[in-house]
C-alpha cells in the first residue's frame, strides 16, 4: 500500500506504548478479563496465554487492516469474527503440536480467545480505520500490555499459591501454599489489587500534572 | 469479489451479491488456512500424544524399556501395531532382556469436578498395583490434585494388593479407601484430608478396572510374557 507508506507519521512510538500502559487492555480498559482470571494461575500459563492472544490479535488486525477497504461495513463484524476464528484455530493447532502439556494446561481457553473482546475491539475500533503499519504497531503494544497484565497476575498467584516461580520453589519445604490464590477467587483478589495499584499511580500522575499546570 | 469490478461508494448500500461474495471469499480462505495448518500439525500432534502415553507407561512400570499394545476384551487378546496406541487398553512393558515387567492400564471414575482418568501399573508377579499417574483431572487445585503430589497417598501404591480370588474371576479383596492414617491391609488406600472425593474416585476407578481387566489378563498371561510378535498374534480363546 504505497499511499500508506507515504505518511509514516511520528505517532508510532506512542502507538506502541499506548497498549502497554495508557490503554492497557486489562488494567485500564478492563477487556479480556475472562482469560486474565482463568488461566493466570501460574506465570508460565499466563505468559503462554498472553502470547497466544498477541499472535491472534496481531494476525487478525493486520489482515483486517489490509482488507479494510474491501469489506463492506454491513458484513464487517461477521468477517472479523471469521478472520479472528481462523487465527485462533491456527494458534490452537500450533500449541497442540508444540507442547501437549501446555495445551492441556490452557484447555478450552485457547479456543475462547475468539471471544476475547480486546481482539474484536481492536479490529473494530482500530484496524478497520488505520493504516497497516500503525495497526501492526498498535497491536504489538496491546498484545504486550495484555501479556504483561496476565503475567503480573499469574506471577503473584503462582508465588503465593504454589510457592514457586516458573516452577522453581522459592520458600523451601516448610512453605504452606495459599491455595486460595490458585482458585478462581485468587484471580479476582490479585487482579483487583493490581487495579488499585494502577489506579493509584494514574491518579498521582494526574495530580502532579495538575499541580504543575497551576504552578 | 471478482464478480464486482466496480466498488460502490461507501455510503451506498452494496448489493447483497457483493456482501455474500465477500463473506464467501473470507470463509473459503479461512477454511483453506485451517485445513493447511491442520495437515501441517497433525503428525506432530499424534506423535505428542503417543509420546505422552509412552512416557506415562514407562513411569508406572519402572524398569520397562519398551512396550507392546494390546486390545483385551471378553473375546480375547489382540496384539496391536505400535502406532495403534489409541485403540489399546493394555500396554505390556518389557525390560531390555524382553522380560515382562508388568501391564499399564487406564481406569477412570467420576471425581469431584469431572472424570479422573489414571494410568496404573500392574505387576502380575507380586499381584499388586505398583503406581499410577493421572492422565486427566480437573480436580480442585491445592486439594483434589494432591492425589498426584501427596507422598503419603502415593505410598499406598508401593504395592497395592490386587490378588484374585481362588476362581480367578475377581479381586479377593476390593480396593477401598479408608480415613487417612488408618490403613491396615494391603488392599486399602489411605485417603487424603481435603481430597476425600478424589481419593475415593481413584480407588473406585482402580477397583472397577482391576476387577474387570486383571482376571482377563491373567488368562492370557503366558502369551503376554513373550513380547515377540509370532507368539502373540491375533488369537481368540
Amino acid at each position: 500500500m504505497p499511499r500508506d507508506a507515504k505518511q509514516l507519521s511520528p505517532p508510532t512510538m506512542d502507538t506502541l506504548k499506548e497498549g502497554v500502559w495508557k490503554e492497557n487492555p486489562v488494567f485500564i480498559a478492563l477487556l479480556g478479563l475472562c482469560p486474565a482470571l482463568a488461566v493466570s494461575n501460574t506465570a508460565l500459563n499466563a505468559l503462554a496465554m498472553g502470547l497466544a492472544s498477541t499472535v491472534v490479535l496481531l494476525g487478525s488486525t493486520t489482515l483486517i487492516s489490509v482488507l479494510r477497504h474491501l469489506i463492506p461495513k454491513q458484513v464487517r463484524i461477521a468477517s472479523y469474527i471469521i478472520i479472528i476464528a481462523t487465527f485462533v484455530t491456527i494458534v490452537d493447532y500450533t500449541i497442540h503440536a508444540l507442547s501437549l502439556e501446555l495445551y492441556n494446561a490452557l484447555g478450552a481457553f485457547i479456543q475462547l480467545i475468539v471471544v476475547n473482546c480486546m481482539i474484536l475491539g481492536r479490529a473494530e475500533a482500530y484496524a478497520s480505520k488505520n493504516r497497516v503499519i500503525t495497526t501492526i504497531i498498535n497491536s504489538i503494544g496491546m498484545g504486550a500490555g495484555f501479556t504483561l497484565a496476565l503475567f503480573l497476575v499469574g506471577a503473584i498467584r503462582e508465588i503465593l499459591g504454589f510457592g514457586t516461580f516458573f516452577g522453581i520453589p522459592l520458600f523451601g519445604p516448610d512453605f504452606q501454599p495459599w491455595a486460595v490464590f490458585i482458585l478462581p477467587p485468587g484471580g479476582f483478589i490479585v487482579l483487583s489489587l493490581w487495579l488499585v495499584l494502577f489506579a493509584a499511580i494514574r491518579r498521582r500522575k494526574e495530580q502532579r500534572k495538575e499541580v504543575a499546570h497551576v504552578a | 469479489m471478482s464478480t464486482d469490478a466496480t466498488i460502490a461508494p461507501a455510503s451506498a448500500m452494496p448489493s447483497s451479491g457483493r456482501l455474500i461474495a465477500t463473506l464467501a471469499v473470507i470463509a473459503m480462505l479461512s477454511g483453506f488456512f485451517v485445513v493447511l495448518v491442520y495437515q501441517a500439525t497433525l503428525e506432530r500432534i499424534i506423535l505428542n500424544h503417543r509420546e505422552y502415553l509412552e512416557n506415562a507407561v514407562f513411569e508406572v512400570l519402572p524398569g520397562a524399556s519398551h512396550r507392546v499394545n494390546y486390545l483385551l476384551t471378553d473375546e480375547g487378546l489382540e496384539r496391536l501395531a505400535d502406532e495403534d496406541v489409541g485403540d489399546a487398553n493394555v500396554f505390556a512393558g518389557y525390560d531390555e532382556d524382553d522380560q515382562l515387567i508388568g501391564f499399564a492400564m487406564q481406569a477412570s471414575a467420576r471425581g469431584y469436578a469431572d472424570v479422573v482418568r489414571v494410568l496404573y501399573g500392574y505387576d502380575p508377579g507380586r499381584e499388586c498395583i505398583i503406581g499410577f499417574i493421572v492422565l486427566q483431572s480437573s480436580e480442585t487445585p491445592g486439594l483434589g490434585d494432591k492425589i498426584e503430589t501427596d507422598p503419603d497417598f502415593l505410598a499406598n501404591f508401593d504395592c497395592l494388593d490386587v490378588s484374585l480370588n481362588e476362581e480367578g474371576t475377581a479381586l479377593k479383596h476390593d480396593i477401598v479407601t479408608v480415613p487417612p492414617g488408618t490403613k491396615t491391609e494391603d488392599w486399602q488406600i489411605d485417603g487424603i484430608t481435603g481430597a476425600t472425593v478424589t481419593a475415593t474416585a481413584v480407588a473406585r476407578a482402580l477397583r472397577e478396572s482391576a476387577n474387570e481387566m486383571i482376571p482377563r489378563l491373567l488368562r492370557h498371561l503366558e502369551q503376554l510374557t513373550d513380547p515377540s510378535p509370532e507368539t502373540t498374534g491375533k488369537e481368540v480363546s
